[in-house]
């Protein structure tokens, strides 16, 4: 009979970690400035100008 | 399998490469998605891109951190490690295989019929430098008399900015070729490097250079989405050696932080079922019938 593998707790729990973090960004207002910065041209980071 | 996952990286390019109106607007997408990350390395700076790159975001956080917290801005880049953070802890490197532009790139590359040789092994280390110094370090600690840093990843190295940004806008707004340098010519030789590479190696920029792959490799042993070897059935035939296109050898290290998950060697190597896609450690395909045909990538 085949044996039943355990289900792994660390993947879900450094999930989990991340998830919070990616909330605290979205509540602190991170968003609208990642908005801000993508929807300029940054002639620098293509080693133009 | 193959198949599949060649339309996968084709549709999720065209996703995040989406805004098809840039030749006649003459810029760039400035749509609300520009607040999704891309799982893979895509330059926001691309006419076309539709989301923001996640080491352009890193970096660009790096770089205006002092400033910020000097004028009390907490901008502490939570939202942009907690996305790359999100996607890393749940698929690892599987997307450097399935969803990113450039890997797609440099695999369509490698089917130039030519010469193959390997990637040596040392070489895959220099990626981790790369993260850590010019992703994370460099921006941060060399600053002007404003406190602002540059995006040393971006400026000086990345390839995928010049192919996806560099070039298209060149071609699109005439006025910047006059600011041209030394500096552009620098990335474009780079890109030239890394293509001609790919043509004779199997994806050498992600095997020794990419930052973004380096920090999911940080993930390869806690993902949740991963292979997983059954020692009891593996054989020993070394089958999966010969068809991994990252050179890793999969049944002496099941863990090896190389893996990008493409699955050639479950699919297409292992006649013993001891390769399984693993979710939480539970296998998704335990007890499938395949056939395997075994092709040998150097």
């Amino acid at each position: 009979m085949r044996k039943k593998k355990p289900l792994q707790k660390l993947p879900f729990i450094v999930l989990m970690f991340f998830l919070i973090l990616f909330l605290a960004g979205v509540i602190s207002g991170e968003p609208s400035r990642v908005l801000e910065q993508s929807w300029q041209i940054c002639l620098s980071c293509i080693g133009i100008g | 399998m193959e198949l599949a996952r060649k339309w996968v990286q084709l549709v999720i390019a065209m996703l995040t490469n989406g805004y098809w109106g840039f030749p006649v607007t003459k810029t760039i997408y400035q749509g609300p998605l520009k607040v999704v990350c891309s799982p893979g390395l895509n330059c926001y700076s691309c006419p076309a891109a539709t989301t923001y790159c996640p080491l352009g975001a890193l970096q660009q956080l790096m770089m205006t951190l002092r400033f910020n917290l000097e004028n009390a801005q907490y901008f502490l880049g939570w939202y942009v490690l907690g996305c790359i953070g999100v996607v890393g802890a749940f698929l690892g490197r599987l997307v450097c295989g399935w969803a990113c532009p450039f890997g797609f790139f440099q695999e369509l590359l490698h089917k130039i019929p030519s010469r193959k040789f390997a990637v040596p092994r040392p070489l895959r280390y220099i990626k981790f430098g790369l993260l850590l110094f010019f992703v994370f370090l460099l921006p941060l600690l060399v600053v002007n008399d404003f406190g602002l840093g540059n995006p040393w990843f971006c400026k000086y190295i990345c390839p995928a900015g010049t192919l996806e940004a560099g070039l298209p806008l060149l071609w699109l707004q005439p006025d910047l070729r006059k600011t041209v340098g030394l500096l552009f010519y620098n990335k474009l030789a780079i890109l030239v490097f890394f293509m001609g590479w790919s043509v004779v190696a199997s994806r050498p920029f992600c095997r020794v250079a990419c930052p973004l792959g380096a920090f999911y490799a940080l993930f390869t042993r806690v993902r949740l989405v991963k292979l997983q070897l059954d020692q009891e059935k593996c054989t020993r035939c070394e089958a999966c050696h010969h068809v991994c296109p990252m050179g890793v050898k999969f049944n002496e290290s099941p863990d090896d932080f190389e893996c990008i998950t493409c699955l050639a060697c479950m699919d297409r190597a292992c006649k013993f079922d001891a390769i399984s896609l693993t979710v939480g450690g539970i296998p998704l395909r335990a007890g499938d019938v395949r056939k395997p045909v075994a092709t040998k990538i150097p």
